[in-house]
C-alpha cells in the first residue's frame, strides 16, 4: 500500500486528538492521537510518522509508521514501517515488517479459500546483502 | 583483495572477524549468515503439521514472522533486551545503588498464561541483558514453556572479546540463521519523574560471558540442557523443560 496523495485519504492532522469510535467508508490517514475504536472495514488506514493511536483497528490495509497500543485486524495487509512501534496483537492474511520497527505482541495470519496466503506474497522486507561467516557445530549432551 | 583476505581469515577464525573490531564497520543493513545446529534440532519441531506457538524475545524479525507463519504456527513477538532499556525501571537499592526493578521489568513484560509456548527464541539475550533481569527472566520463562517445551539460547566465549557485538538473528532456513548488528532505539520515553529520557546506550555491550557451569546452572530447573558447540565463539544451547 502506498503512502496517500493528497485528496485520497481523509486526513487527521497532527495536533488533532479524538477519543471515542472513529468509523468509516474511505481511507484514513491519522497523524494525530486518537483513542478510542477504528472500524474502517474494506479501507484502508495509515498512521503516519507523529501518530499515536491507542485503539483496536478493524481495517482492510493498515501501515504503521507512528505508535500505536491496540490490536490490529486487518483483512488484507498489515505494515509496520521502521518507525513503528507496536503493541498488541495483529490478524491479517499479509504482513510486512521493516527492520527497526518495534513490535511486542501475537502474528497470526489468517488466510482466505478465494485468496491463498502464497509465500511471496507473505514476503516482508527488501533482500539485502548476506555473507557467509560461520559453521555450525557438534552437540554434546549433558546431564 | 580485502574481501579476498577477509573470506581466508575466515577460514581460520569463524565469524570473530566480524565481532571484533571489523564489526563496527559493517553497516546495519548488512547480514552474515551461520549455520545453526541448535536451530536444526527446533526445526525438527518446527516442521510439524501442528501448530505450535513459539515465542521470540529477541529484537524483532521479520523473517521470523514470515518463516513461522508459513508453517501455520503462532509467534508472539516481544523484544526483551530493548524493553530493558526503559530509563523508568531504574531505581536504586538500600546501599543507593542504582539498579534495575526486576518485578517491575516481569510486570510489564512476558506476561503470559502458564505453560503456553512449544518454542522460546532466547537468542544472545542473556549475554547483553542486565545482570538482575537475567535469572528472573529464565525463571518466568520456564513458567510458560510448556513440559516438553524447548528454549534456545546463545552464549558467547571468553574468546568473543567484550566488543562482540549484538545481533538480531533472521530464520533462513531450517538451519541457517542471518545475523544483523543491532542497536538501540533512540525514542524518547517518560522516566520516573515524568521527564523524558532516551536510552543511555547506543549499542548493546557484552554483559557478562557465562561458562558451561553458569549456563547450567542459570537452566537448572529444566529438564535437560544441550551445548552445540560452533567455531565463532558463540555456544549455541537448548533446553528442554
Amino acid at each position: 500500500m502506498d503512502m496517500p496523495k493528497t485528496g485520497e485519504f481523509a486526513h487527521i492532522g497532527k495536533s488533532v486528538v479524538i477519543k471515542g469510535e472513529l468509523s468509516g467508508s474511505e481511507d484514513l490517514y491519522i497523524d494525530g492521537t486518537v483513542e478510542g475504536a477504528i472500524q474502517l472495514h474494506g479501507n484502508n488506514l495509515v498512521i503516519g510518522p507523529n501518530g499515536h493511536v491507542h485503539a483496536d483497528i478493524n481495517a482492510k490495509g493498515v501501515v504503521i509508521q507512528g505508535k500505536l497500543e491496540g490490536n490490529i485486524r486487518a483483512t488484507d495487509r498489515a505494515e509496520l514501517r521502521k518507525s513503528a512501534v507496536i503493541l498488541g496483537d495483529i490478524v491479517t492474511q499479509r504482513i510486512a515488517i521493516e527492520d527497526g520497527a518495534y513490535f511486542k505482541g501475537k502474528v497470526e495470519i489468517q488466510s482466505q479459500s478465494t485468496k491463498p496466503n502464497s509465500p511471496s506474497a507473505n514476503r516482508p522486507e527488501p533482500q539485502v546483502e548476506a555473507r557467509s561467516a560461520a559453521a555450525g557445530g557438534t552437540p554434546v549432551t549433558k546431564r | 583483495m580485502a574481501s579476498v583476505t577477509h573470506s581466508f581469515m575466515k577460514l581460520f577464525r569463524g565469524s570473530s572477524t566480524v565481532s571484533g573490531q571489523g564489526a563496527r564497520a559493517v553497516s546495519m543493513a548488512q547480514r552474515l549468515t551461520r549455520r545453526s545446529s541448535g536451530l536444526g534440532a527446533v526445526s525438527r519441531t518446527l516442521q510439524s503439521q501442528e501448530p505450535i506457538c513459539v515465542l521470540d524475545i529477541g529484537s524483532t524479525s521479520a523473517a521470523n514472522i514470515r518463516y513461522l507463519t508459513e508453517r501455520g504456527h503462532k509467534i508472539y513477538s516481544e523484544d526483551l533486551l530493548e524493553a530493558s532499556t526503559d530509563p523508568s525501571l531504574m531505581t536504586k537499592d538500600e546501599q543507593g545503588q542504582t539498579i534495575l526493578d526486576s518485578r517491575r521489568f516481569l510486570a510489564d513484560n512476558l506476561v503470559y498464561p502458564a505453560a503456553q509456548f512449544d518454542i522460546v527464541l532466547c537468542w544472545n539475550l542473556a549475554d547483553y541483558m542486565h545482570e538482575s533481569l537475567v535469572k528472573p527472566v529464565v525463571a518466568r520463562l520456564w513458567s510458560t514453556i510448556k513440559p516438553g517445551g524447548m528454549l534456545l539460547a546463545f552464549f558467547h566465549t571468553h574468546e568473543a572479546g567484550p566488543d562482540a557485538p549484538c545481533y538480531r538473528y533472521h530464520i533462513v532456513d531450517n538451519d541457517i540463521l542471518e545475523m544483523q548488528h543491532v542497536e538501540a532505539r533512540r525514542d524518547l520515553r517518560k522516566g520516573p519523574t515524568g521527564a523524558l529520557h532516551t536510552s543511555i546506550e547506543r549499542s548493546f555491550r557484552l554483559q557478562r560471558v557465562f561458562n558451561n557451569r553458569h549456563v547450567e546452572n542459570l537452566f537448572r530447573d529444566f529438564g535437560s540442557i544441550k551445548f552445540f558447540l560452533t567455531r565463532d565463539n558463540i555456544r549455541e544451547v537448548l533446553v528442554v523443560r
